[in-house]
Order: structure tokens, then C-alpha cells, then sequence
């Protein structure tokens, strides 16, 4: 009887239990955003194709389906680290033997050079070549994601991809490197 | 708030937390009055002093200014002018070190003065109670004057508040060891400050103004007092010496028991502080008309045998300071602007005084001991003890170190002001004030970087729905037309459409990522699950040591952009790059590149103007054809288009020449153009470069010249001049140039010919593996792949050709269309 | 001329670690002279060997981890770990004893956490519950007042027990602690608690020759050097007040509320105050910079619990004395008590 009792007592327990966690399960679902969403925003969205994936998005859905992480040269040690931690494995050396610190980049269009085909305006990920057929090219800075792209589909060689100036407000205070010419 | 009031009157201060006393040196200086420097016999005015925006540049190098005369004049939100300190004549505009910590370069005029000193029209108000508000502050912003006691901001904007302003506060304290210029300057002209401070008054109405000055100003105060004692809303309030109360938010606390919310500014809560020097500077502009052109500095320190204040013009050199006043340097000398606890050390003493420059330190090692080396953090919380702002520095610093910025901002790291208290009394010697600036900038910078990834990705998004739409647009479009068209016509039309539909699939991605997907389709199929893309890493990595390389160059400042204003100077730039690339693949050494930049302003406004219609023009899905004017570039655009030509041509594209637009002084970018084409070609062959170009004054030497370009090219690419490619390339230029006038079979046979012997240089060129990983740029693996099709059958041959015809004939359709349209 | 670049601010105090350490050092000075007088001269053959350790040990870590060795033996924190464990433990342990607890502090808890800064736990004490608990016999030693002593023992005596276990004379430290009265005299904290778990009230507890008026011989006089020592921490500002008056404060509360409540089994505040490690304690102990609390109110927090569980470990806990367990466990809840209690930075919480 007493096992009987038990028994009853153990399973009315474990109904009600299972219907509270039915119940929250419904009723608190959590829209939590998916993992790739997760994965494109740690992702530097330059956009530049480097990791072999069409693009940022296409490699946080292959980052989620088990790809490695290591394969962001513009998002740098940083982007591996934050990758690591959200997908929990370990950071690893960016792939290609990259130096740790990406150099900042931005494409320059010698423009006296130019002559207008559009292939880098075709090729730029996010539309900040501007110029037309037969008129010279311009990259819009602030825009420009440094991915590189351009650079190859240009047939006279005229872009280069210049780092990205230093100004007062990036200035790092590097006080050992500062760049003056002792005149006295 | 009447209590408040009545509190203040009584003369209460509410002390803040922390502080520390640093021993106060003021005694080195503070003991004679304000001296006057001679002329030095050079200024170096920047045009930036203060912060937010320069102003417009409105004289030219070679002008004759007089003293007083605008320099700049404001144009954007937040610009100050600046003006002549002397009268004299512009012998420069250029990039000058500025006085900041990183002494990056900045925009400067370089007067020599002509001795005369001599003053342009000054208009005085001596009855400024008469002016209107505007009035006011017109004068105020056009005499230039902005913060003198340290950030530098615009003064006209805090005169201009629109809130509500309780109490004005005067910035005396003046809590910087060593620095004694608002002493001194309250000693000698108390009652024109008090006048400032009366302008002030007029512009905002405060309940109440307040004096805040140090008690260890006994003769400041007194004079303060003097000045101010016929007027009872202005208070002389006597505060503790203790650093940094002379922060404008320590001195809020301490004068009204106000805080300044974080992120916010004085005038949130009904305060404004100004510093003396500011208020002088005022009743200069206001009663006398004189635009902020001078001000008092402390030169002081153990190395210096006049410590004293001068009156330093600015775009004085500090050198000029130092060695008016007896500087004898010692080893490792450290020369600090500012005072010793948030001064900066400069880099050079060519630098110029700027407005906001109020001490010149050179100290000995005595007095001021270099740091010692950085032991560990014991957690003792003195820096906590001693933080005015209520921070934890020694957390900041763990986590400053362990670059967790979420961290750094959840313990309010942006409301530290960088006083330096923390690590004056770390017991570690711990540089915590450095390790917060540097973390400062990478949170900013990071937080910059979020936002533009973010606009990159919604470009990103927006650029692949139009490409889609644009794609369906066009498809919708050839449906329509074809069908009054014979069979064969539509045969060609339908190839085009295929070739359209190639070609923008390619377009999406485009080469580099194009290529990888098909590698990694490539990959997929012979088991590799994920796409390798170490060969485009490899790439991008030496590219970065280029950039790298240059950035270092840059740095070690060893060369400046050579400015390219003919283009001679455009074609040794060619010629530099040429035996610069040819440097970097023979050793991979890094390659120093000179890009000329300046002088094309016209091209850029072009440019952007261009990329404006277009944009315009895109939004109806319509190619722009107008041309803006382009004033003498033309020749160039036409010679670089000649060039593409001839190369697409070389390339057996079969795309007919059509025109060429009018070219009248072609020469020099020819020449350009050969000059390179040869150095790359003499790179690849290991010869000599030949260093003069023919002269050639028709297009036919242009188109020449860029063929020739095309085949270095492609020779760079195949990396090997071997017999077979050189056949191919020799014979692929001749024949567009025929082909473009005669009939179809000619055409066809040429454009097969070329075909052929470009595939077949190709698969040489691949079969030479032992250079190609890094020549072999990852479009040409994709032309390869999509080229080396027609080689095969003798139909294929034909459709190549048809669908090449096609091609032109799809375009110029489309371009009929999009024009009437 | 090439100029020197640095960064602000370019003063300092000149306060640096060396002095911070030495000073604590110099202020256990007083209470370590009572030590001596009461206790005998073991305490400085204790201290000698306690000093050679921690710095053989520091210097030994610092060559293996590459790191400059003189440098940071100067710093004199590892000396500081030496003294405080030399001072806590019973003057006549046999060397192994302060050897062991040495190398435990510097290799175990300081070095293998990071070194100076990183330990999670205060070196001295954490040594202390080391050899607590390894060693109960030996660390509870602890011989009676030297006047009380059946047996006198002079310094070449203390000498030969603490090398040896023996004196000269053949005596073991068990029979050293033999009083006049022939029976073995432990610590007045000690021989309270056994006593009121034999029944007996704490004032008949307190009859017991080892005790004055109110305080055991000798165990007052110390904790009165260690309050001196540490009333002069707080007036060079090496150390802040919150720490040892909170905890102080705390106990003598606890204690007083226990007295009022169960006159009978309590001793009363004056006995828990200059009894034990209690001043020690909340000068010397609670007060280390790197594994106490780090904000004023954290530190008041911080304080207050320690002197909680110094009062309940004593009053209801199976040791006598209770200081190192006590600060082990506060060390523990450092870093959640740091985070709860950040002061209001300043602009933040004000209306706008």
C-alpha cells in the first residue's frame, strides 16, 4: 500500500510538474534571435568574401553548421575570440597565416588612371565605387569596407588599398612612435 | 534655491571626494609680472586651436597680412577663426606638427613677421551695453576666442546657450602646479576680467556669478575682490587648494553642490564656467576690438632661469619661449605643455603656441622624477580614494588590461576626466590615465567600426535586391522585343541574354568571391567539405604588408607624397610602381608606392558629381551617357580608355570600337601609359627600363600603347615569356583593329585565331606552376575556365563568335533603349 | 636635442610599494616585542626562518617565471607574508613548521595565482588553515605566559625545541607547557571554551591562573602592541579605518549582545577583543590590500562579517580561534561584495 501510495505520489508530482514545464515552454517561448543571426552580427560585414563564403552572412551559416571560425582576416584576432566564446570552442590563429592585427584598408582610385570600365563598381560588395561607363571612378571612404575586392577586376591597376589614416581622434597614444623629425 | 544662494554667499563650499595635493612650484613663476617677448622670426599659426571644426582658408601663401587680419574665416558648425598675430608676410601653408600629444600634422599658416607690428582696423565697442545679444556674439565669434583654460571649446557657443543659465562661474583656481597665468593675469588686469565678466553677464543673465579662486592666490583674490566689490552679483569665493578642483566639474560641486549629469554639459543643470583668460580675452575683442591673438603663458621649471609668464603671440615657437626665458636642457629632457599632471610632452619645440597653451614645463629630474618601471596592483584603492569623479580606477585598469570594454563602460569609464590623481598616488607607479586614453579611443573606435559595419550590411542587402530587380527588369524586357526578329536574330539575342545573364550573375559577387565558390564548389565534390581560401589569404597578406610597409613608411615619415601637378611627375610615378612591383615579386620586399594625389580636385568633384546622376539614374535603372565637363583630364580618361580598349580587344573580347572621344593633348598619359606597360614588361624580362617615350601624337599610338600595356600584363600573369604566349598575344591586337571595319568572316576567323592562342598561352601559363600561385590572380582562373571552353569543338568556335556579336548588338540596344527612355 | 616623450601625469607621490610594505612591517614592531616578552625569544628564530623562506622561495618562482627577481623581492610584500605568518604561529613549532607555511603562502597561494596582486587569498592565513588542519597538534602549542611556566626555558632552549622537538635538557614542548601547578596550560581562548563545554561558566573559567582580571597574561599586552602598530597604519595612511573598526566594532557588539544574553557561558567584550589574533587580525590581517574589499563600503561590509565570524567560530565553532578562517571565507566573497557595493560615480543618479 505504501509503495502504491508512493508510486502515486511520485507520478501526480511528475504530471504536474510536466504540464507546469509544457505549459512555460509555450507560453515564455523564447524568440531568441537564431544562432547565424548572432554569428553576421560579430562578423565585421565588410562583406569581402575572404573566408571563401559569398559574403559575411553565407559564413555565419556555414560558422553554424560547423565551419571554422578562423576565416575573418578583417575581423582579426578580436571577431575569433568573440566567435569562440559565443559558439563555446576554443580561439584559434586566423587561417593563412595572418598577422594578428589587421591593418585597416581603404581602396584608392588613382584616378588619372581610371578609364571608366565599371568592373571594380560591379565587384564592390557594397556599392561604394561611384562613376559610370567611361568616367572615372571614385570610392566613397566612409563607405568603403577595405574587402580588396576591386582591386583584382581592375584591368590598368589603378587601385591601391591605402591604410586608413591616423587622426587625432583614432590616435592611439603611441607616445613612443610619434613621427617627428628632430630639426635642432 | 534661495538657501543655495544664501549658502554661497556665506561663503560654503561643498568638497568633492578625492583629490590629492601635489606640491605647488607656483612660487618658480608667480613672482614677476607679465613680460613681453621680441618678435620671433617665425609663426606657425594652425588653423585648428580649439575644438570642432577650422575654419575656411581666405589668404593664399606669398600674401602680405597685417596684425589682427583673418586667416580663416568660419564655415561649419563650431569653427573659430584664427588670426594674424603679427603683421608680416605668408611664406607657407602646410602640414606643420600640431600641438597635441600625438603631434600629428595639421594645416598651418607660416607668417615672417616684417617687424612693423603693424595693426589692421580694429572697430571697439567701448559701450557694449548698446549691442544686441547677436551682436555680441558675433564679435565674440569672429575675434577667434575659444576655451583658454584647456579643451579649447568655442566660445561663442557657451555665450549663446539657450538654456536657462543660475549661475556663471569663473574659472580661477587654476589647481595645476607649476601654471600661474590666470594669477598673474588677475594681478595685473583684475578689472578688465571683471568686465569680461560683465559682457558675460549681459549675454546670459545668471542669478548669481562666482569667482573661483585657490587660497593659495592671496593676491589674485584680493585684486578679484578689488575689481568685483562695487557689483554684489559677482562672488569672489575663496576654495581649498586641492587638485583638480579647478575641473570645471569638480569646481561646479564645489562652488554650487550641483553635479553635471554624466554625458551632459554644465548647462543642464544651469551652469557655465568660463575660464579668466577667456573672460580677458572678451573685453579685448568687445571693447577693443583685438582678436585673440596673444595670451599669457607660464614658462617654468628647473631648467629654466626666467620662470615667468609672457604674453607669447600665438604661433609662437615654443623654442622661442624657451630660449627668450634661459632654457638649458637636461639629458632626456622632457618638455611638457600643460602643467605636470595632465600636460602632454611635446616631440619637438618647433611647435607653436596655440590658444589653448597656458604653461610651458620644462622640468628637471629632480623636481619631477621620470616614472619607474609598472609593478603590480595590490588593490590598495588609493587611486579610488584619491578619484574626484567617485571611479574605480584599479578595476578600470583590470580590466582596461584585459581589453573588456563592456566592463569598461559598465564601471563608467567615460566619466573619468583624466586628471591623473589616481596614478600620482599609485604606490605600483601603474600609467593608469594612459591605459584608460588608449581604451577610451578603441571603445570609440570599436563602437565607429559597429555602426559601419552595420551600414555595410544593409548596403550589402540593398545592392543584391537591386542587382536581382535590375536582372528581372532586363529579362522582362528582351522577352518583349525579339519577336518581329528572324530566327537568327533571335538565336544571337538569346546567346546575349544568356551572356547578360552570365555576366550578372558574376557581377554579384564578382571575381574573388565567385571564383571561391566555385573552389569551394570544386572542393565540395571532391570530398572537402569546406571552401579553402588560404591562396586568397595569401594574397591579401602580402598585400597587407604593403600596406603595412607604407603605413611604417609613413610613419618613419622618410617620404612625403610627391605632388604630381604635370604629368611627367604621373609618369615617374608609373615608372616608380613598375620597378617597385617588379622589386616585390623578385624578393617580396615591401613595396613603397607614390600616389599622387593632390591637384585633382576638379577629377574628384567630377567624379562625385558623375556618381551623383548615376546614383539618380540608378534609381530608374537607367545608365547615365551625359558627360559633366572635364576640363583637361579628358585627355587622360581618353588615352586610359583607349588603353581598356585595346585591351578588351587583346583579349579577343570582339567588342568594336566604337568612337573615340575628342583628344587633343594625348601625349603625356600616352606616354604614361607606355612608360608603365614597358617598365612591366622590362620587369617581367629582367631588362633595363627604358626610360624615354616617343613621342606619339595620334590615337592609333595610344591604342599602340595600351596594347602594349595589356600584353605586360598578361605576360605578367603567365609570368613566363614563353614562345607560345608571346605568338598569342602579338596576334590578338591586330585583329580587332581590322575586325572592327571589315566583314564577318575576317571577324570571325580573327576573334577564333586570338581564341586560340590565348587559351593556349593560358593552359602554358598554368602549366608553369612554379611562380603562378601568386601570379595567377584568381580572375584569370575564372576567365580561364569560362574561355577555355570554345577551344574545343569547332561549333563552339562559332557561337563564341555569334554570342560575341550578339553582345555588342544587345548593348547598343540597350543603350538605344535606355537613351530614349 | 631629442626630447623625452611621456605620458601625464608627470609627477608622483613617491610612494611606492617598497615603503607601503615596510611600513606595515615597522608597525608590527610593537606587538611583536610583547610577543617576545611574554612568549620568549622563539618568535625571532620563528621570524628568521620565516624571512630566509619566503625569500628563497619568492626569488626561486621569480627565476622560473622569467621575471626580474630582485625587483620584485624588493617590493618586501613576500617579506611581509613572511612576518605575519611568523607572528600568528605558536613561538616554539618545530621549524618544519614555518617552512612549510612559508612555501605554501609564496608558491601555492601568491605565485601560482599570478604573484603579487592576483592571489585570491590572503598568503599568511591561507598557510595558517593549512597547517591548522595538518598540523593541529603542533599549531596549537602554544605555551603559557613565560612567568606562568613550571619549566623556564631560555633562548638556546627554545633554540634546540624548535630544531630538534627537545631542549638541551631533554624537555618536549608537550612538557614545557606544563605550569607551576602541573598541568598543561593552553591558550586563554582555549581554556575558555573547554571549560564551558565542561560545564564551568566562563568567569570560573577565568579564575585559571593564565588570566588576569579580564584578559589572559600576556595575550592582552600583545593585542595592545598590534592595535598601537595599527592606530599608526591608519594615521600614515598605509591602511584605511573601515576594515578594523567595523570589525572591531562588529565582535565587541557580538560579544556584548552574547554577554547580556548568557552572562554565564560568555567571556565579555574586553576578552574577545585582547584575546587570540583579534587586533592582529584587524590591523594586519583583514586589512591586506589584495584580498580584502576594495571599495569604503565594501570595506565596512567586509569588516563587519569577519568579526561575525570571528565571534560565532569562537562562541559555537570547534577551534579556539577563528581569525584565518574567518578571513579565508570573507576573501571568497570579495569579489561579489566589491561589485555590489561601487560607489555612485560622479554624474550619475542626478536628475538632468
Amino acid at each position: 500500500m505504501t509503495l502504491f501510495y508512493a508510486l502515486l505520489a511520485l507520478g501526480s508530482l511528475a504530471l504536474i510538474f510536466g504540464l507546469i514545464l509544457g505549459f512555460a515552454a509555450v507560453r515564455f517561448r523564447v524568440q531568441g534571435s537564431p544562432i547565424v543571426e548572432q554569428i553576421d552580427t560579430i562578423l565585421p560585414q565588410t562583406q569581402c568574401g575572404q573566408c571563401g563564403y559569398p559574403g559575411c552572412r553565407p559564413y555565419a551559416e556555414a560558422i553554424a553548421n560547423g565551419d571554422e571560425i578562423n576565416k575573418c582576416p578583417p575581423g582579426g584576432e578580436a571577431t575569433v575570440k568573440k566567435l569562440a566564446d559565443l559558439m563555446g570552442v576554443e580561439a584559434k590563429p586566423l587561417a593563412g597565416g595572418e598577422q594578428a592585427e589587421p591593418v585597416k584598408t581603404v581602396a584608392y582610385i588613382r584616378e588619372d588612371e581610371c578609364i571608366g570600365c565599371t568592373k571594380c563598381i560591379q565587384a564592390c560588395p557594397v556599392d561604394a565605387i561611384v562613376g559610370a561607363t567611361r568616367q572615372m571612378h571614385t570610392v566613397l571612404i566612409d563607405e568603403c569596407t577595405g574587402c580588396d575586392l576591386c582591386v583584382e577586376p581592375c584591368p590598368v591597376d589603378c587601385i591601391d588599398m591605402l591604410p586608413v589614416e591616423t587622426t587625432k581622434q583614432t590616435w592611439k597614444w603611441q607616445l613612443d612612435a610619434i613621427p617627428v623629425t628632430q630639426i635642432d | 534655491m534661495e538657501k543655495l544662494i544664501q549658502q554661497i554667499k556665506q561663503g560654503k563650499v561643498w568638497p568633492f571626494p578625492g583629490g590629492i595635493h601635489p606640491p605647488g612650484q607656483k612660487g618658480l613663476s608667480n613672482a614677476s609680472p607679465i613680460t613681453r617677448l621680441p618678435l620671433p622670426d617665425k609663426l606657425v599659426v594652425p588653423l585648428k586651436q580649439h575644438i570642432g571644426a577650422n575654419g575656411q582658408l581666405i589668404v593664399e601663401k606669398g600674401q602680405t597680412v597685417l596684425k589682427g587680419q583673418a586667416l580663416t574665416k568660419p564655415v561649419a558648425n563650431w569653427s573659430v577663426p584664427v588670426h594674424a598675430p603679427t603683421s608680416g608676410v605668408i611664406t607657407d601653408i602646410c602640414q606643420m606638427p600640431s600641438a597635441h600629444p600625438s603631434a600629428l600634422p595639421e594645416l598651418s599658416i607660416i607668417i615672417a613677421p616684417d617687424g612693423q607690428d603693424k595693426w589692421c582696423e580694429l572697430t571697439p565697442h567701448i559701450a557694449f551695453a548698446d549691442l544686441a545679444h547677436d551682436e555680441l556674439i558675433d564679435i565674440i565669434h569672429n575675434s577667434g576666442i575659444s576655451g583658454m583654460g584647456g579643451a579649447g571649446f568655442p566660445t561663442y557657443i557657451k555665450a549663446d546657450s539657450r538654456k536657462p543659465i543660475e549661475f556663471l562661474i569663473v574659472n580661477a583656481v587654476e589647481c595645476e602646479p607649476y601654471i600661474t597665468a590666470d594669477d598673474v593675469l588677475m594681478r595685473e588686469h583684475a578689472d578688465k576680467i571683471v568686465t569680461g565678466i560683465k559682457i558675460m553677464q549681459q549675454l546670459l543673465s545668471p542669478t548669481l556669478t562666482i569667482i573661483g579662486i585657490e587660497d593659495n592666490k592671496p593676491e589674485a583674490i584680493e585684486a578679484m575682490q578689488q575689481a568685483a566689490k562695487h557689483d554684489d552679483t559677482i562672488i569672489v569665493q575663496t576654495v581649498p587648494t586641492v587638485y583638480p578642483s579647478g575641473g570645471e566639474k569638480q569646481l561646479i560641486q564645489l562652488l554650487t553642490d550641483k553635479e553635471v549629469p554624466s554625458a551632459g554639459i554644465p548647462a543642464d543643470i544651469g551652469v557655465l564656467v568660463h575660464n579668466v583668460g577667456t573672460l580677458y580675452a572678451i573685453e579685448q575683442a568687445v571693447l577693443e576690438g583685438k582678436p585673440l591673438i596673444e595670451r599669457v603663458v607660464t614658462v617654468t621649471g628647473n631648467t629654466i632661469h626666467n620662470a615667468g609668464n609672457v604674453w607669447a603671440l600665438l604661433g609662437t615657437e615654443i623654442k622661442h619661449l624657451l630660449d627668450c626665458q634661459g632654457f638649458s636642457p637636461v639629458p632626456q629632457q622632457r618638455v611638457v605643455m600643460g602643467g605636470p599632471m595632465m600636460g602632454f610632452t611635446l616631440p619637438t619645440v618647433r611647435i607653436g603656441v596655440i590658444k589653448t597653451t597656458n604653461c610651458i614645463l620644462a622640468p628637471d629630474h629632480d623636481e619631477l622624477a621620470e616614472p619607474g618601471p609598472e609593478q603590480a596592483c595590490i588593490r590598495c584603492s588609493a587611486c579610488a580614494d584619491a578619484c574626484p569623479a567617485s571611479l574605480l580606477p584599479q578595476q578600470l585598469q583590470w580590466f582596461a588590461k584585459s581589453k573588456e570594454y563592456d566592463k569598461l563602460k559598465e564601471y563608467n569609464l567615460f566619466d573619468c576626466i583624466e586628471c591623473g590623481a589616481c596614478a600620482y598616488v599609485c604606490p605600483s607607479e601603474i600609467p593608469l590615465v594612459q591605459y584608460y586614453r588608449v581604451a577610451k579611443v578603441e571603445i570609440k573606435e570599436q563602437q565607429a567600426e559597429k555602426i559601419k559595419a552595420e551600414r555595410a550590411k544593409e548596403r550589402f542587402e540593398l545592392r543584391k535586391e537591386r542587382l536581382e530587380r535590375e536582372q528581372e527588369a532586363r529579362q522582362n524586357r528582351h522577352k518583349r522585343k525579339p519577336a518581329a526578329k528572324s530566327a537568327d536574330e533571335k538565336q544571337k539575342v538569346a546567346d546575349a541574354l544568356a551572356r547578360v545573364k552570365s555576366s550578372d550573375e558574376k557581377s554579384d559577387n564578382k571575381s574573388a568571391v565567385a571564383a571561391a565558390i566555385a573552389r569551394a564548389k570544386a572542393k565540395k565534390n571532391s570530398g572537402e567539405l569546406e571552401p579553402d581560401n588560404s591562396e586568397v589569404a595569401k594574397e591579401r597578406a602580402a598585400r597587407k604588408e604593403q600596406a603595412r610597409a607604407y603605413k611604417a613608411q609613413k610613419e618613419a615619415g622618410s617620404s612625403t607624397n610627391e605632388t604630381a601637378d604635370d604629368k611627367k611627375s604621373a609618369v615617374a610615378a608609373a615608372i616608380a610602381r613598375a620597378k617597385a612591383k617588379k622589386a616585390a615579386k623578385a624578393d617580396e620586399e615591401s613595396v613603397t608606392e607614390q600616389v599622387p594625389v593632390d591637384d585633382k580636385k576638379p577629377a574628384v568633384a567630377a567624379a562625385i558629381a558623375r556618381a551623383k546622376a548615376k546614383k539618380a539614374a540608378k534609381a530608374d535603372e537607367e545608365p547615365v551617357t551625359e558627360q559633366p565637363p572635364v576640363d583637361d583630364k579628358k585627355a587622360a580618361v581618353a588615352a586610359a580608355i583607349a588603353r581598356a580598349k585595346a585591351k578588351k580587344a587583346a583579349k579577343a573580347d570582339e567588342e568594336p570600337v566604337t568612337e573615340q572621344p575628342p583628344a587633343d593633348d594625348k601625349k603625356a598619359a600616352v606616354a604614361a601609359a607606355i612608360a608603365r606597360a614597358k617598365a612591366k614588361k622590362a620587369a617581367k624580362a629582367d631588362e633595363e627600363l627604358p626610360t624615354e617615350q616617343p613621342p606619339v601624337d595620334d590615337k592609333k599610338a595610344a591604342v599602340a600603347a595600351a596594347i602594349a600595356r595589356a600584353k605586360a600584363k598578361k605576360a605578367a600573369k603567365a609570368d613566363k615569356v614563353e614562345e607560345l604566349n608571346e605568338v598569342s598575344v602579338v596576334s590578338e591586337p591586330e585583329q580587332p583593329q581590322e575586325s572592327a571595319l571589315h566583314s564577318d568572316e575576317d571577324k570571325k576567323k580573327a576573334a577564333v585565331a586570338a581564341a586560340i592562342a590565348r587559351a593556349k598561352a593560358k593552359k602554358a601559363a598554368k602549366a608553369d606552376v612554379t611562380k603562378s600561385a601568386d601570379e595567377v590572380t584568381v580572375s584569370s582562373e575564372l576567365e580561364q575556365a569560362k574561355e577555355s571552353a570554345p577551344l574545343s569543338a569547332e561549333d563552339k568556335k562559332k557561337a563564341a563568335v555569334a554570342k560575341a556579336i550578339a553582345r555588342a548588338k544587345a548593348k547598343k540596344n540597350q543603350q538605344e533603349g535606355s537613351d530614349k527612355s | 636635442m631629442k626630447l623625452t616623450m611621456a605620458s601625464s601625469p608627470h609627477n608622483h607621490s613617491h610612494k611606492s610599494l617598497n615603503t607601503l610594505m615596510l611600513t606595515v612591517i615597522a608597525a608590527c614592531i610593537p606587538g611583536f616585542i610583547a610577543q617576545v616578552i611574554f612568549f620568549g625569544t622563539g618568535v625571532v628564530i620563528q621570524l628568521v626562518l620565516a624571512l630566509i623562506t619566503v625569500s628563497v622561495a619568492e626569488a626561486t618562482i621569480m627565476k622560473m617565471r622569467k621575471r626580474p627577481t630582485f625587483q620584485t623581492l624588493k617590493d618586501g610584500s613576500a617579506w611581509l607574508t613572511g612576518v605575519l605568518l611568523a607572528l600568528s604561529i605558536p613561538p616554539l613549532a618545530p621549524w618544519w613548521i614555518i617552512v612549510i607555511g612559508c612555501l605554501f603562502s609564496i608558491v601555492i597561494v601568491k605565485q601560482l595565482y599570478g604573484g603579487l596582486g592576483f592571489n585570491l587569498f590572503n598568503p599568511a592565513m591561507a598557510a595558517y588553515v593549512l597547517l591548522l588542519i595538518s598540523f593541529p597538534v603542533q599549531m596549537t602549542a602554544w605555551l603559557p605566559v613565560s612567568d606562568l611556566l613550571g619549566n623556564s626555558i631560555d633562548f638556546s632552549q627554545q633554540l634546540g625545541v624548535i630544531f630538534t622537538d627537545f631542549t638541551a635538557t631533554g624537555f618536549s614542548v608537550d612538557q614545557l607547557r606544563v605550569g607551576i601547578d602541573g598541568m598543561t596550560m593552553a591558550t586563554p581562548l582555549d581554556t575558555v571554551k573547554t571549560d564551558i563545554a565542561h560545564g564551568l561558566t566562563a568567569s570560573e573559567s577565568m579564575q585559571s591562573p593564565l588570566f588576569n582580571e579580564w584578559v589572559g597574561k600576556g595575550w592582552g599586552w600583545v593585542n595592545l602592541g598590534f592595535l598601537i602598530g595599527g592606530l599608526y597604519l591608519i594615521k600614515s595612511k598605509v591602511i584605511n579605518w573601515h576594515i578594523p573598526v567595523s570589525l572591531i566594532v562588529t565582535l565587541a557588539v557580538c560579544s556584548g549582545i552574547g554577554y547580556i544574553a548568557s552572562p554565564g557561558t560568555e567571556a565579555g567584550i574586553v576578552f574577545h577583543l585582547f584575546s587570540g589574533a583579534t587586533m592582529f587580525a584587524a590591523f594586519f590581517i583583514a586589512t591586506d590590500p589584495v584580498s580584502a574589499a576594495t571599495t569604503n563600503k565594501g570595506r565596512l561590509i567586509y569588516g563587519a562579517i569577519i568579526g561575525l565570524l570571528i565571534y560565532l567560530i569562537r562562541t559555537f565553532g570547534g577551534f579556539p580561534d577563528a581569525v584565518a578562517f574567518a578571513v579565508i571565507l570573507l576573501n571568497m566573497a570579495v569579489p561579489l561584495i566589491d561589485y555590489y557595493t561601487q560607489p555612485r560615480t560622479y554624474g550619475h543618479g542626478v536628475k538632468k
